[in-house]
């Protein structure tokens, strides 16, 4: 039998004034139910708190309602009380007479008739509540960084100077992703590798992080503090532990004609080769589908000439299992493929080229040792034109919808860093807008105008044609109305970027969502940028959104001190106001999993009994306590009516409702 | 004088640094002469930029601006399309090698309906 | 209540409204912190989100004699859950037009978007739904009849 206790608090005069808190602890005294009813001047005072406790004790009370302010300012104050009284706290309801009835209306009659059917409605509520309990889940003090660029390094780093515990999961050979690629970085113009790889150092001698480099995650299991999860170490052919980095190898080998990617493929490197020189790990990597050995089982150089016999063509993928706390997302970007866009003549024409080409073409350590030779004939280019947006802010399905961000800024570097180093180089610039917002930037885009002189030219490339050995690019000059054709030895495009596609299954396997644009998106654009709505998944850099190495560093950190903030705690508290499925009721249809944000719901196989000794094996809802949020969203979904949210079960609401009606 | 020298010459007597503009096109909005300029403000700056003298020597925008200065006034950026229009004015008028008009020769056609601002627009276009 | 006078009094509607946890009700206790009145035949209940709100919920209440019933919850793309207002959206669109179908006008019923900043807009919205309720009048259709036999 149900003992509820009913205590109207007269906020002095805030409710006093217009309701009869007397005449509504009266009126309510006789409800079926109410064994206690009081009024008194301040319910939230400690006096107030005391006669609750008192109350609860001597009238054995079951349940409470206190009409009193808003429960998103008290409630947690009368929960506690209950709980002190030795009452679960999850039987207190708040009835909220002063917000919702006498601050908002003036007549006396009727505001305490709106607080007594709004008490009844909380009495109504409460005679259905459960005691619940709040859950508690250990949190691993480990934490998981998905991609090595520097999003991934610079998270890494902060996490482990906070004393935990970090791996590194890079699936190229080395960790340094696209930053390391760049040549100087605006608008300071350092050196990209002077202020990447001392990062890069500090991370391979940090005693708190792991690389795990050409290793990707398979699976992952598990919820907040609690990530399960399986790595793939794909095998590289060569010994980690023994290699020391001499590159002997890569003289010796024989088939030296791969592209090397980490030039964007514009000169060849040997099967085994270690992507950069600052790499890191500094080991090489056989790439199986070039080796000569590995194909056709005959060659075995490499081998022979290994002074530490740290050469193994029989290495196989194997898998680690580790477990997270945390999970950091840094996947990257890359620039897009250009097939849709046969008007700049990318493919026809190797003088065509796209800016991370150019970054290659200008690097010191690139494939012209820095010299800005055009890849056709070898030769300086004297007219370079470029082309910005190319396939950004493009709806036509060609392109993607959004503004790339960077190009504006790398495009005026590219063209102030040519000026500056030939100067009797013209450079041209086709541009949609300029977008420059940040610090320095706009002064430094500026100055590349009007200090080197390059020529800005308002309107859109419309073709890039090939003409006696010149490249001729026609396009509009909208200020003066005119439409132009540039002579040119070099065309760059400013290409939109996109994110890395590894993304898909990586957000697939943490249950993070993505947008249509394969972006990971964040829990709330504003105030809860770096965290996705999957509880303990964290994201870094362009996997996010477009961003620049600022603002990727910034929202890296950003992303540990979030990470720090999670592993700090040695347990975590778990509302206990979540779904949960009937068992006997579910069918397993699946479609609460498809409306949960949380990925919070999985399925069973269990085993039920039918009488009569039989049993079945049915497939049904799983709800994880430490993952649902509590927000209903599978309970209205559920077609047979098994999913139901605790704290604001279907029934108590239905009583609510029906409270409300009887008037 | 060959072009690029004439170029040189135009940008010299200007005074005005034609890179510094980001055509943004608030010169040409205020103008209270668009409408009778065949080449815009705007314009003036960009094509001296480019080197495209030769129409803007031609133009009748030399002739109908009212070297108000609005356009200088309202420059985010500290260019003077005025001063550019002027600087053409100025090498139209020596290319003809005559001074148009001398100052005692202005008050008899004066209408006192001209506002005191084409006076002085006059001045600068003729008396050199 | 016990001590209302038979006489028959002007129409005043029942409303319920039900409003998400973190933008409609923190915006009902804006107006009335800033004492921005509406009128007492609307009673709130609170649920975490509108997307918790089950069409039998909506049922009920006109069942059990509502005469208009409103949503609130916070505005696209900013749900405390993400997308729960979207599912709300669609659901409600589908539900309100089968209501329609039998009778229950399409202005009993309603879904408002309101801010924990939104005050002003939730005393406005209030406001206006019941004015357009009691001119529609008492809602007759789908009322369980037993719940009336008291009267």
């Amino acid at each position: 039998m149900q003992r509820i206790g009913v205590f109207i608090c007269w906020c002095g005069s805030n409710i006093a004034a217009t309701v009869d808190v007397k005449k509504v602890a009266e009126t309510i005294k006789n409800e079926p139910g109410v064994v206690y009813s009081e009024n008194y001047q301040y319910m939230c005072s400690e006096n107030g708190q005391q006669l609750i406790k008192q109350a609860i004790k001597e009238h054995n009370l079951t349940g409470i309602v206190v009409g009193a302010c808003s429960p998103r300012m008290h409630e947690a104050t009368f929960r506690k009380a209950a709980e002190e009284a030795g009452l679960n706290p999850y039987m207190v309801e708040i009835a909220n007479i002063r917000e919702h009835c006498s601050w908002i209306h003036k007549d006396m009659d009727e505001a305490t008739e709106k607080a007594v059917i709004l008490v009844r409605t909380a009495i109504a509520k409460v005679k259905l509540n459960a005691p619940l309990q709040a859950g508690e889940s250990p949190v691993i003090k480990r934490a998981l960084v998905i991609g090595g660029g520097i999003a991934g390094i610079q998270a890494a780093l902060d996490i482990a100077d906070a004393g935990f515990e970090v791996d590194i999961v890079e699936k190229n050979a080395t960790i340094g992703g696209r930053m390391a690629q760049l040549d100087k970085t605006f608008p300071t113009l350092d050196c990209s590798a002077c202020i990447l790889t001392p990062k890069m150092v500090d991370c391979a001698q940090h005693e708190k992080i792991d690389i795990l480099s050409y290793s990707e995650v398979e699976e992952v299991k598990g919820f907040v503090g609690n990530f399960n999860v399986k790595i793939r170490r794909k095998a590289r052919y060569v010994d980690e532990t023994k290699c020391t980095g001499c590159k002997i190898c890569m003289e010796k080998c024989p088939s030296k004609k791969g592209l090397n990617t980490f030039n964007m493929g514009l000169n060849p490197r040997p099967a085994i080769h270690i992507p950069f020189a600052q790499a890191i790990p500094n080991v090489a990597v056989i790439d199986p589908e070039q080796c000569i050995k590995l194909k056709t089982g005959k060659c075995g150089i490499c081998q022979k000439f290994c002074g530490v016999g740290a050469i193994d063509y029989e290495q196989k993928d194997t898998f680690i299992d580790r477990e997270y706390g945390a999970i950091v997302v840094a996947t990257g970007f890359k620039p897009i493929a250009l097939d849709n866009f046969n008007e700049y003549g990318y493919s026809d024409n190797k003088d065509v080229i796209t800016s991370l080409e150019l970054e290659r073409l200008m690097n010191a350590a690139g494939p012209t040792d820095g010299v800005l030779l055009r890849p056709s004939d070898g030769k300086h280019p004297k007219v370079i034109t470029f082309i910005q947006c190319v396939g950004s802010r493009d709806t036509s399905g060609c392109g993607k919808p959004y503004c790339s961000k960077i190009c504006c800024m790398y495009t005026a570097k590219h063209a102030m860093l040519i000026r500056e180093k030939y100067p009797d180089t013209e450079v041209h610039v086709f541009y949609i807008d300029v977008r420059t917002p940040g610090k320095n930037y706009d002064e430094f885009y500026r100055r590349a105008v009007e200090q080197y002189g390059v020529d800005y030219i308002k309107g859109m490339v419309g073709k890039v044609y090939n003409e006696n050995g010149k490249l001729m690019v026609q396009g509009s000059n909208l200020i003066d109305n005119e439409q132009i054709t540039i002579e040119s030895d070099l065309v760059v495009l400013a290409t939109a970027i996109e994110p890395e596609p590894s993304v898909r299954k990586v957000a697939t396997l943490l249950t993070a969502s993505i947008d249509t644009n394969n972006f990971l998106t964040e829990s709330h654009a504003k105030l809860r940028p770096v965290e996705s709505p999957t509880a303990g998944v964290y994201l870094a850099g362009v996997c996010q959104g477009p961003k620049d190495i600022p603002e990727t560093v910034s929202q890296a950190s950003a992303c540990a001190a979030k990470v720090i903030g999670l592993l700090a705690k040695d347990k975590l508290k778990t509302n206990p106001c979540v779904a949960m499925a009937d068992e006997n009721m579910c069918n397993g249809c699946s479609q609460c999993a498809n409306v949960c944000a949380y990925g919070a719901i999985t399925y069973v196989e269990k085993e039920f009994r039918l009488g009569g000794g039989k049993t079945e094996v049915r497939r049904v809802a799983s709800v994880n306590p430490a993952v649902c949020q509590g927000c209903g969203a599978c309970t209205v979904t559920c077609p047979s009516g098994a999913m139901d949210l605790k704290g604001f079960s279907s029934k108590q609401i239905m009583s609510e409702v029906e409270a409300i009606c009887k008037m | 004088m060959t072009k690029e020298e004439r170029i040189d010459n135009i940008k010299r007597i200007s005074g005005t640094d034609v890179r510094k503009c980001m055509k943004c096109g608030k010169c040409s909005g205020r103008c209270p002469a668009f409408k009778e300029m065949d080449i815009k403000p705007h314009q003036f700056v960009t094509m001296l930029a480019k080197g495209k003298i030769d129409e803007l020597l031609e133009s009748k925008a030399i002739w109908n601006c009212f070297s108000c200065m609005a356009c200088v006034e309202r420059c985010p950026r500290g260019v003077a399309p005025a001063a550019v229009i002027e600087a053409v004015r100025d090498t139209v008028v020596r290319m003809q090698g005559k001074n148009g008009l001398k100052a005692e020769e202005i008050p008899p056609i004066v209408d006192e309906l001209i506002p005191q601002q084409l006076l002085v627009s006059a001045y600068r276009k003729y008396n050199k | 209540m016990q001590d209302v006078t038979t006489e028959k009094k002007e129409f005043t509607p029942n409303i319920v409204a039900f409003c998400c946890n973190w933008c409609s009700y923190a915006g009902a206790d804006l107006a009335g912190s800033s004492r921005l009145s509406y009128p007492a035949n609307v009673k709130i209940i609170r649920v975490p989100c509108s997307c918790r709100v089950n069409p039998t919920f909506v049922l009920k209440a006109f069942q059990q004699g509502a005469d208009g019933v409103i949503l609130c919850g916070c505005h696209p793309g900013d749900c405390h859950y993400v997308t729960g207002n979207y599912y709300t959206r669609r659901r409600m669109a589908l539900l309100f037009n089968f209501l329609n179908y039998m009778g229950i006008e399409k202005e009993r019923t309603r879904v408002e978007w309101v801010s924990a900043a939104e005050g002003q807009k939730f005393s406005a919205v209030m406001n206006d739904f019941v004015k357009t309720v009691t001119e529609l009048g008492e809602n007759k259709r789908l009322t369980d009849l037993r719940v009336k036999e008291g009267e």
